[in-house]
């Protein structure tokens, strides 16, 4: 136990004045930069090992051959002349890989466009609106706490809802608004988009809400006082601020849906083609240089996208 | 200045109310159908209520060993989040001045994040893959695989749960106030002192927060695990499998099963972090009641 007169007693030989020379005073011989490796060296080595490592793994292998069952460490472009094959061939008409990633980007843009919408407007309402902190607290944590539970779960949670004999198909044909049950409704593109939409809506809530709860709110009362109508407000004074928010956002939610495969897999019947779900179609079929070449290809993609958008933004400044 | 709410405050409290129901909604759906009859079927009506579904699951019957997954996706959570919480908070402290290689940490965690899962999977994946392969050419021909558990399935979900655990570190210290630390070691603390007795105090609350996102992400990770795990399954793994397969509400017993786990997990961590809140709210500070 360090009781207070040990910590006096250690004080008494003479008082330290700055922080700086804090360190230097004290009888251990650790330099700052020593301790700042021992604090932040394991995290990097985790990093080192599982992420950087493996990514270049992954751009290695990429270029290997490979058989039915083993790879072969030798040079070969066979990982990307059997992921493009055709493409020349078959112009106009897109190949497969062109087929999958002009879905994948639609879906990307529709999950995009719509957890936009609705997490401007769920951050505006707790940011603006809710005026009491421990509310806001509140009602934050409620987006929150799905996030914290199985993603499969909140998946197969629409079947109940959605399939054939569903809540709502059993609705609509009761109310006779249909006569049939929708089939569009699960294993479709809209299941997909939907399920994407509810999984990762709390990516564009959270950031979203963060540059706006730093807006100044007096900011917002001189556009009052200026005459400005509240559409002006919102256009003129709070989505530039919140512009770093909406950015960091879409990274995340593009990001995670450029790289999914298990929503789309589980949400769309297992028939829907897509970008990462090709990585998992070559993995499963032991063809490791084809799969890495294709994550190659949508590293690289995925890495595009995200320099566009952090050229409107420095992330590292807002977070 | 006191005004009546404005017209958007109620369209916008709608708009977020519906945005609570189709959060919630459908999850309750499925809590709701694991009860369902033994005659039960995969949607509503309700085909009477019994644990019948949930029973058969805890009896073992069911499709896969769902206690052995349901151990290890247990013991993997509790590691990642005890890993998570020290490396996070160490790496948290080191930020806190400038040190080299600062830039590069930050970006590799930003990066850990948003590269694709599969990706990172794939190249853990790989990675394991050339180890095991140089192992057998060059010191035992008859070994297994280096992949597994608590090698490759570990460092997979720290990919995912230490980015997370390093922002949280982030926005702790920006509402930190330094001066608290000055004072302790004015008053001569040692640095570990004055971490264990003025710092550690004030952020706990936070901390845990960290071991809640740690344990909660690693028990329903599924992306990065899906290539990088080895032989066994943890349990989201299993759940995914049963959804191309089952037609009974086993599925919902299950699911039904790790939510339960996941919200014991979110109330003991937030109840936690609101008494503690509360605790420095009362005895944090003696400002302003004067000499006692």
């Amino acid at each position: 136990m360090d009781t207070s007169e040990d910590i006096l007693q250690q004080a008494s030989p003479g008082l330290i004045p700055g922080s700086g020379t804090a360190r230097a005073a004290k009888p251990t011989r650790l330099s700052p930069s020593f301790i700042s490796w021992l604090q932040a060296g394991p995290m990097m080595l985790v990093f080192l090992a599982f992420f950087l490592i493996p990514l270049v793994f992954v751009v290695i292998v990429s270029f290997w051959d490979y058989n039915e069952y083993q790879l072969l460490p030798a040079f070969s472009g066979r990982g990307y002349t059997d992921t493009f094959e055709g493409c020349i061939a078959q112009l106009p008409e897109l190949c497969t890989i062109g087929r999958t990633y002009v879905m994948t980007l639609k879906l990307c843009f529709m999950v995009w466009a719509i957890t936009l919408f609705i997490g401007f407007w769920v951050a505006y309402f707790l940011a603006f609106h809710v005026k009491s902190k421990t509310w806001q607290m509140g009602l934050s944590l409620l987006c929150t706490i799905p996030f914290w539970t199985s993603n499969v779960i909140r998946m197969i949670a629409w079947i109940p809802l959605l399939g054939r004999n569903g809540l709502v198909n059993s609705g609509l044909v009761k109310t006779g608004l249909i006569n049939h049950p929708l089939e569009w409704l699960l294993f479709s593109e809209f299941s997909v988009v939907l399920a994407l939409v509810h999984l990762f809506t709390f990516f564009m809530v959270v950031p979203i809400f963060n540059s706006m709860i730093r807006i100044d709110k007096s900011l917002i009362e001189a556009a009052y006082d200026a005459g400005a109508t509240g559409f002006q407000t919102l256009v003129n004074v709070i989505i530039p601020l919140a512009k770093p928010g909406i950015v960091i956002g879409s990274i995340f939610v593009i990001t995670i849906v450029m790289g999914d495969f298990i929503t789309i897999g589980v949400m769309g019947g297992q028939q829907i083609a897509a970008a990462g779900k090709i990585i998992e179609t070559r993995v499963n079929a032991l063809q490791f240089p084809a799969a890495a070449a294709n994550a190659v290809i949508l590293l690289v993609i995925t890495f595009l996208i995200i320099t566009m958008m952090s050229r409107i933004v420095d992330i590292k400044k807002e977070l | 200045m006191k005004e009546g709410r404005p017209r958007s405050f109620y369209v916008l409290a709608i708009f977020f109310a519906a945005y609570v129901l189709f959060l919630y909604g459908p999850m309750i759906a499925i809590y709701v159908l694991s009860f369902q009859g033994p005659q039960g079927g995969l949607t509503f009506p309700m085909n009477g209520v019994s644990t019948f579904w949930i029973a058969k699951l805890f009896k073992g019957t069911g499709i896969v060993d769902l206690g052995a997954a349901f151990r290890r996706s247990l013991l993997l959570g509790i590691i990642v989040m005890i890993v998570t919480v020290v490396l996070s908070v160490a790496a948290g402290m080191a930020f806190r001045r400038k040190f080299k290689a600062q830039s590069i940490l930050f970006y590799s965690a930003i990066a850990s994040l948003i590269v694709p899962s599969i990706i990172t999977s794939l190249g853990i994946s790989l990675e394991f893959r050339i180890i095991d392969d140089l192992i057998k050419a060059h010191w035992n021909e008859n070994f297994e695989t280096s992949m597994g558990l608590l090698t490759s399935g570990l460092g997979a979900h720290l990919t995912w749960t230490l980015p997370f655990g390093l922002l949280i570190m982030f926005a702790i210290f920006n509402r930190f106030d330094p001066r608290l630390e000055e004072a302790a070691r004015d008053l001569g603390a040692t640095p570990w002192q004055t971490f264990r007795h003025v710092v550690l105090p004030i952020i706990l609350p936070s901390v845990i927060g960290i071991g809640l996102f740690g344990f909660t992400l690693s028990w329903d990770e599924l992306a990065r695990s899906s290539q990088a795990i080895g032989a066994v399954n943890t349990l989201p793994l299993d759940l995914q499998g049963l959804t191309t397969t089952v037609t009974n509400p086993d599925i919902y017993a299950l699911g039904t099963v790790i939510s339960a786990v996941s919200f014991t997990v979110i109330t003991l961590a937030l109840g936690t972090i609101h008494v503690l809140n509360k605790r420095q709210a009362a005895k944090g500070s003696d400002a302003g009641q004067g000499l006692v």
